[in-house]
């Protein structure tokens, strides 16, 4: 009776169609409870909720945002927050991930044991607990804006945040910027040279001075001449409270301290992996060749330890910032807190706006897995699958 | 004629045994290992004593009151107080042996499991049994029944380390069976299902945590007909499991990977149905090699766990939010945060150390 089960071909389809049937089912079952349940209790739906006036007033923005700004509006200081928190975090957990896998290599015993408890410790330790706790921490630790540390009287830390010089560009700043891209043009000119002398003649110059003249002299020269188009806008006391600079709320720190820290100790692990996977003969084989030690470690041993490395740490980069989301716990304005927690609560369209949020996370990681892509296919080992 | 002329004999080297010896070698063999040496130990002079100071020497450890506690370290009996509050939520106070008999049974078990070896004979339809009424054992006991004359207990009574546990044994157990079959449909010759599987893979990877649990909270009775209901937590194990069931499906395609190929082929041409093949003969050898990152996959979940405080429900770690909420007892978030932080960290460092062995056992390249 199911003879035709035993056909390879006929199961094949049979499965498939069972299967997008059973799936076809299932979406069906839910879009129409949806519909149903969204005319049942009178849930609004659609798009139009993003023009509407917000209604609330965020602390933390980037861009221009006031109450009266829409949900749309809204949206985009929590993306920004997020991608904000998520830059600075990747950044500093970059460079605390390197220190700390350099570390456990070290043969000084007290450093490699250090980085090794640094890493036990923070690595088993869930992220929003410790997100959690320093940002208790901070409110426990850091004084009354009127007692504030203060550092050259520039730089201002207490209870509502750090307070930091504000850049002001004038518009004569442009050409300083035009001038950084000329001097950064001006030393690719300046290495092909050289490297195209040094192939034909094998004597090798120093170099570093001419890019040090058109990386930072052509710019630095041009600002000087222009007259200095760069202020900084100080934070200053006012009453009880500072005002201008640019300011990161404790909320903020807590975030990208509790982030960078845990993340760290993955990139660490992963740096360390990478070391470990270089065989020691290829040290020896590079200095054998005559390479010396700085050599050695430039075009034999990091180019095999970064190509084991750098595909875990992209993707720490992504758990960075899918774990930024975080946020919500401590208030912090990211795209969760603001956009799927306040709009969500005052519109109360879960659908449309829990989609949005999905989306963001969505396209962040598609990125971030392209730039995973480009980098491993720039990093494979060259004429094996050519 | 050449005259030699003896050198200068090189100084005796440095002791290499002894303390001294020790020192030299690991701590100051360079210049740049000194500073470094200094550096830590000033590291650790700044850090260590002020938290030991807190934690232990100044800690109160007797005080009934908070006004009892010296106000500059810790006050451990705050978390002696609340001790039930952390492992066992509200669950009621009469209805603690529930749970802790629970543990005992499932201890037990897991003894049975570990000399399962002495009855060799029927030791896989043992444990098998057991897998298949341990979890009604467990929903009985923590739930209750009326019909068993157990008490029902609802879950927003539930809590603490508890509810922790709960949380992450289930959406390990649920995950596991749908992650197998996500693992092979991604696997699969067939496109269609191919397609579903990553699609849904890639899907849910891409997302945080936190927005699946934000969706199951609000929007999964929107999908269902109208009067089935979701209880709270349900909803969150729904989203739990639907996040786990990725993780561990990639894991178990890892471990589909690394089964030789001439397996494949043995099965095969033994004349073994497509069934037969995956249940005898590549299953049994992926699951082997996927166990340590299985292992690692529920540490991963043992930590994320943490996050289904933020839809409302009371895990440990919001207890400790939670407990500081008592007049009584005000400004002492930092103790149970530390508290919260240092019974996790014990469980997850004993299970990552589990994993570690299981993966020196179940590695057979030699």
């Amino acid at each position: 009776m199911f003879d035709f089960l035993s056909n390879n071909k006929i199961r094949f389809i049979l499965f498939q169609v069972v299967a997008v049937l059973i799936v076809a089912y299932v979406a069906y079952y839910a879009i129409s409870n949806l519909n149903y349940n969204i005319e049942r209790l009178g849930i609004r739906s659609g798009f139009d909720f993003l023009g509407i006036r917000a209604g609330f007033e965020i602390n933390e923005r980037l861009i221009a945002y006031t109450v009266d700004s829409s949900n749309l509006d809204a949206f985009y200081v929590g993306l920004i927050n997020t991608i904000v928190v998520s830059v600075i975090g990747i950044i500093f957990a970059t460079i605390l991930g390197l220190i700390i896998g350099v570390a456990r290599l070290s043969s000084n015993y007290l450093i490699s044991k250090l980085a090794e408890v640094y890493v036990e410790i923070f690595r088993n330790l869930p992220i929003l607990l410790q997100i959690l706790f320093w940002y208790n921490l901070l409110l426990i630790v850091l004084p009354s804006p009127r007692n504030s540390f203060d550092f050259f009287d520039k730089v201002f830390l207490n209870l509502r945040g750090v307070y930091l010089p504000k850049p002001i560009f004038e518009s004569d700043f442009s050409w300083v910027l035009i001038a950084f891209f000329l001097g950064a043009f001006l030393s690719f000119l300046i290495k092909r040279f050289f490297s195209k002398k040094h192939d034909e003649t094998g004597i090798k110059q120093r170099t570093w001075h001419y890019y040090l003249l058109s990386l930072l002299g052509l710019p630095l020269g041009v600002y000087w001449l222009l007259g200095s188009p760069l202020h900084f806008d100080y934070p200053s006391l006012q009453g009880f409270n500072f005002d201008g600079g640019l300011s990161f709320s404790p909320e903020f720190l807590a975030l990208v301290l509790a982030l960078s820290i845990y993340t760290a100790t993955y990139i660490s692990e992963a740096i360390r992996a990478g070391i470990e996977s270089v065989d020691n003969g290829q040290k020896e084989a590079g200095l054998a060749m005559g390479l010396t030690q700085t050599q050695t470690l430039k075009f034999v041993l990091l180019p095999q330890a970064l190509r084991v490395a750098i595909p875990p740490i992209i993707n720490q980069y992504l758990n960075l910032t899918k774990n930024s989301s975080l946020a919500a716990a401590i208030g912090y304005s990211d795209l969760v807190g603001v956009f799927s927690g306040t709009v969500l609560n005052q519109v109360g369209q879960a659908i449309e706006i829990i989609l949005m949020t999905m989306a963001v996370y969505l396209t962040l990681s598609l990125l971030i897995s392209l730039g995973l892509n480009f980098v491993n296919h720039k990093m494979r080992i060259k004429g094996l699958n050519e | 004629m050449s005259i030699f002329t003896l050198k200068k004999p090189k100084p005796a080297p440095q002791a290499k045994t002894g303390i001294l010896g020790w020192l030299t070698k690991h701590l100051f063999s360079s210049k740049i290992n000194t500073v470094l040496s200094l550096l830590a130990l000033y590291l650790l002079y700044v850090i260590l004593p002020p938290l030991i100071d807190w934690m232990i020497i100044s800690a109160d450890f007797s005080a009934k009151t908070n006004a009892e506690c010296t106000r500059e370290a810790a006050c451990w009996s705050y978390i002696g107080e609340k001790m039930n509050l952390f492992m066992y939520g509200l669950y009621p106070l009469e209805a603690h042996w529930r749970p802790n008999l629970l543990l005992v049974i499932t201890l037990l078990i897991a003894l049975i499991v570990r000399f399962s070896y002495l009855f060799k004979s029927f030791k896989y339809k043992v444990i098998l049994s057991l897998f298949a009424v341990y979890p009604l054992i467990a929903f009985f006991l923590l739930y209750g029944n009326d019909f068993l004359g157990i008490t029902i207990i609802e879950t927003n009574k539930w809590g603490g380390l508890m509810l922790t546990i709960v949380v992450a044994s289930v959406g390990i157990v649920a995950s596991f069976p749908i992650g197998i079959f996500l693992a092979l449909g991604r696997q699969s010759k067939m496109k269609a299902i191919q397609f579903l599987s990553v699609t849904y893979i890639e899907l849910i990877r891409g997302i945080p945590l936190i927005t699946i649990l934000f969706m199951v909270a609000v929007m999964l009775p929107l999908f269902f007909a109208e009067g089935i209901e979701f209880d709270k937590l349900l909803r969150a194990l729904i989203g739990i499991t639907m996040f786990q069931t990725v993780y561990i499906a990639e894991v178990i395609r890892g471990g589909l990977q690394a089964v030789p190929r001439g397996q494949h082929e043995a099965a095969d041409a033994s004349g073994l149905s497509f069934t037969q093949k995956m249940v005898f003969i590549i299953l049994p050898q992926a699951l082997k090699i996927s166990i340590p990152n299985i292992v690692g996959s529920f540490i991963a979940l043992f930590k994320d766990t943490t996050l289904v405080l933020i839809i409302g429900i009371f895990d440990m770690l919001a207890i400790a939010g939670l407990a500081t909420s008592d007049t009584d007892w005000l400004g002492r978030k930092t103790e149970g945060l530390v508290f919260v932080a240092m019974v996790t960290w014990v469980l997850l460092y004993l299970m990552s150390h589990y994993s570690k062995t299981l993966e020196k056992r179940f590695n057979t390249e030699h």
